[in-house]
């Protein structure tokens, strides 16, 4: 046989790399999904340092001959030559005076307002348009806009990551389960799964924040109970699909086990839809709990939140910056989300030819 | 000399800037059969739809003169006009081909109402006579069947009356039996030379089948990588080729290398099985399905053995129950009736399983789906080691895929851990088919079971991955159920051999003998469509 001259046995030579770094490579190229990588990371870095980005408590004070650090620990006003034994407001023009003074000195966050600080001292009237004092100006309570901002985008990714990992999870366990071993499985998750659907979302939510005490993690188990299933008929039908293919006959000939036929050939093979689907769960968990907040079922009064914001743009329509700045952070990250949505999709799939 | 019916000049066919057909040139006389003959994706059938300019996307350029008018540079609505009426077309899948939600008589009334302009009271008994002329029995009521409940040889018959509907002067049939079951491609092939030789058409029959073209046509037209290669008439290129792809194409029939076995002391069984029965659950139609299955026995009173160094032959056609049995014999399937496998049958106890599952392998028909698309050649070949060797350091797994991937021919001159990297989707049918092989020798099974191992590639593929295998069988003693409807394959593998139709097993015996001699006519007839 002359099989080392047929044309048969050629295989192109390509420089050989790990399958991860060509995936990699492959994400790369989609250029555009690539950097809205790169900003969304940032952004997510920068909200996670909010309480260095955004903050009414300076970093760092030096305070007759002494370091202070006000963002870690709380100094009650005497301490820098106050009357009272509350908690510093270092937006007081007392204080600051105090602090400006020779040998003393305060390094302030960039923005030197936190989510919840109130600007008894502002100059203008609340709602405050954009001004040096307050970038994106204040709302109708005189919260800075970008603190809240800030502090909202966090609590809402923080929430999406979340939600979009036990949805996901979730959805693949169940539908994994249903489309590998069929029958009467199956035929049992799906009769289930009609009827969980069949409840109303809403109303329990209303219902349920109404008996418990609002929270997050209220929130996020509430909004998982029910956020599996549209996942999971997409990972069924692709594991129905997918286990009648000859790969998968030829490992069962090799007698690999169950366990390992699903985690190995199946699953793999089945996850177009799952990561198809993931950069528009984690929007749309972005969304939900935006859209709950603007309700007033969602996250607890007081925390920062899109949601809220936007409900008080829409009682302040004058205040045209609460709803254009808001609007704009929500659709630069639902973009960011989609365009990284492409790239990985393609990252994932080695029948996309990498250069 | 008159001027021929269709004469094609310098075609070039690309797509988006990549050019397929470069340049060919052939003609067609009125009502001469020409084949064109060629490998996947040497450009034959895109020769054709471009000649109908139904080629998608594709820039042609050259001449096609049919009749005085140039195919290339009429007018679309002026070609329009021409298609089905002057030339018409037949596509390998009589299924997707025709409409589902439409009686095959309506289709072809449809075509007579467009084209001949006749009413519908005068389309239906036209219709009616086109398709009893096709050999279709019972052509009343066939006529108002849907396709799918036509079996694949009528679709193909229905789909020719549709076509010859206008008595077209020129009929473009690109594969037009690789659909269909080996007896039946002979009758569809003598059907259209009939039809041909009685309306006085021309047809040029794409294929890649040797044995049709020899059967068939007048000329032949050898197309390699988009040129057409070698023409002229039968005789002329069959009995002396000029060109090396032409010669190389010829002598792909497979041909039999295999160690016979010794006469004399009977070699030792390595698996057995007798009245074999599978069956599947199938849903009972209507209310009856509500309260229970019906059964479908897709083999039934099958006795096999499997000898040592020896190839069983399993040959019938699809539904036959051949890839069933394959599946039984593995233990994908559960069975009835006597099986073992070694010594033993399926499903003692899980490590009697293991056990076994060594014993038999299996490479599968479509080098496509028989590999996973997102794991790597390492992983995929040396899966069985995980299994069977989970004691095994990965260094030394690897050592031993790359010596599963020399024994099969892959080339490792190259870098080596580049070739464990690369996914399915980069090697060619041969080169997957290898992967298979590799895959499955990898944990030294004594019996492999080909499942129509080389159906999906092309006949110089073909030729070499036979090769392959008998060289291992030589070597290794490896023992072959090899399941297949090419005769040819059979030929050239088998030692004994099993017929089977319709489930049951209607022929067995010794492959030689059976060739010489056979004995039901079911095998005489597929014997038949070779020769």
């Amino acid at each position: 046989m002359s099989s080392s001259t047929d044309s048969n046995t050629k295989f192109l030579a390509r420089p050989g790399n790990s399958p991860a770094r060509r995936a990699w490579g492959r994400f790369r190229r989609n250029r555009l999904g690539y950097w809205s990588l790169v900003c969304f990371c940032l952004l997510v870095l920068l909200s996670l340092a909010a309480e260095l980005v955004s903050n009414d408590r300076p970093l760092l004070v030096r305070y007759q001959g002494q370091f202070y650090t006000p963002v870690i620990q709380s100094y009650p006003e005497t301490v820098f030559g106050g009357d009272f034994q509350t908690p510093t407001d270092y937006l007081d023009p007392f204080i600051r005076q105090r602090l400006s003074e020779p040998g003393n000195w305060a390094l302030y966050a960039p923005n030197p307002y936190g989510p919840k600080t109130l600007n008894y001292f502002a100059k203008s009237p609340n709602p405050s348009a954009p001004s040096s004092e307050n970038w994106l100006g204040t709302d109708d309570r005189g919260r800075d806009l970008l603190a809240q901002l800030i502090y909202g985008f966090r609590v809402s990714v923080l929430f999406a990551l979340a939600l979009t990992f036990t949805g996901t999870v979730l959805g693949v366990l169940t539908g994994a389960l249903q489309g590998f071993f069929g029958g009467k499985t199956d035929l049992a998750f799906q009769r289930f799964i009609e009827i969980w659907s069949a409840m109303p979302e809403l109303y329990l939510l209303i219902i349920f924040s109404a008996v418990f005490a609002p929270s997050l993690g209220l929130l996020l188990l509430l909004l998982s109970l029910f956020g599996w299933m549209g996942l999971s008929d997409y990972v069924r039908a692709e594991f129905l699909r997918n286990r009648q293919l000859d790969y998968v006959r030829a490992a069962r000939a090799l007698g690999v086990s169950n366990w390992q036929i699903i985690r190995r050939h199946v699953l793999p093979n089945s996850l177009t839809p799952v990561v198809t689907f993931l950069p528009f769960r984690m929007s749309g968990a972005i969304l939900a709990l935006t859209s709950l907040d603007f309700l007033g079922l969602g996250v607890p009064p007081g925390t920062p939140s899109l949601g809220e914001l936007l409900s008080q743009g829409k009682n302040n329509i004058d205040a045209w910056w609460i709803s254009l700045s808001t609007f704009l952070v929500l659709v630069l990250t639902l973009l960011l989300l989609t365009f990284m949505g492409d790239a990985l999709r393609d990252a994932l799939d080695p029948r996309k030819a990498d250069r | 000399m008159s001027s021929p019916l269709l004469s094609v000049s310098g075609l070039r066919v690309a797509f988006g800037g990549h050019e397929v057909v470069h340049g060919i040139d052939f003609a067609v006389e009125p009502g001469e059969k020409v084949a064109l003959v060629g490998e996947s994706g040497s450009g034959k059938t895109v020769t054709a739809l471009s000649l109908l300019r139904l080629a998608q996307d594709a820039t042609v350029v050259g001449s096609a003169v049919f009749d005085r008018q140039d195919l290339l540079a009429m007018p679309e609505r002026a070609l329009r006009a021409l298609r089905g009426q002057d030339i018409a077309m037949i596509f390998q899948e009589p299924m997707t081909a025709l409409n589902p939600l439409l009686s095959v008589g309506e289709q072809i009334v449809e075509v007579l109402q467009l084209k001949m302009g006749l009413s519908r009271q005068q389309a239906w008994p036209k219709a009616i006579e086109l398709i009893t002329q096709t050999g279709i029995s019972e052509a009343a009521r066939r006529a108002s069947a849907y396709p799918h409940q036509l079996s694949g040889g009528q679709r193909q018959r229905a789909m020719i009356a549709m076509a010859l509907a206008c008595q077209p002067r020129l009929l473009l049939a690109d594969e037009p039996t690789t659909a269909l079951d080996v007896s039946l491609r002979a009758q569809i092939l003598d059907l259209i030379a009939d039809l041909q030789r009685k309306n006085g058409m021309a047809v040029l029959l794409i294929t890649h089948d040797l044995n049709l073209v020899r059967r068939f046509a007048d000329r032949v037209l050898v197309m390699e990588n988009g040129y057409v290669v070698e023409q002229g008439t039968v005789p002329e290129v069959f009995g002396r080729p000029r060109h090396a792809y032409t010669r190389r194409l010829l002598e792909s029939r497979p041909e039999r290398d295999v160690a016979e076995p010794p006469a004399s002391d009977a070699p030792a069984l390595l698996a057995q099985a007798s009245n074999l029965r599978v069956s599947y659950a199938v849903p009972r139609p209507g209310m009856a399905g509500w309260f229970g299955q019906g059964e479908f026995v897709a083999v039934q009173g099958a006795n096999f053995v499997i000898q040592a160094g020896q190839t069983l032959g399993v040959i019938g056609e699809s539904g036959s129950g051949k890839s069933t049995l394959a599946l039984a014999l593995l233990g994908l399937l559960p069975s009835s009736g006597e099986l073992q496998v070694g010594a033993s049958p399926w499903g003692v106890n899980a490590q009697q399983n293991q056990r076994m599952r060594r014993m038999v392998q299996v490479v599968f028909q479509d080098p496509f789906s028989s590999l996973s698309p997102r794991l790597t050649v390492e992983e995929i070949v040396g899966e069985g080691l995980l299994v069977h060797e989970p004691g095994l350091s990965a260094q030394a797994r690897r050592e031993f895929v790359l010596a599963a991937l020399r024994d099969v021919g892959m080339a490792l001159d190259g870098d080596e851990a580049a070739l464990l990297r690369r996914y399915p989707h980069e090697f060619s049918g041969g080169q997957r088919q290898r992967l298979a092989i590799a895959r499955a020798l990898i944990i030294k099974p004594d019996v492999l079971v080909l499942d129509e191992p080389t159906s999906a590639l092309d006949v110089t593929i073909q030729k070499q991955v036979l090769g392959l295998l008998q060289r291992l069988q030589r070597e290794r003693g490896l023992s072959y159920l090899l399941i297949t409807h090419d005769v040819d394959v059979i030929r050239a593998m088998a030692h004994q051999v099993l017929v089977m139709k319709d489930g049951e097993v209607v022929e067995s015996g010794a492959c030689e003998q059976l060739f010489q001699a056979p004995q039901h006519d079911y095998t005489r007839q597929l014997l038949a469509s070779v020769a």
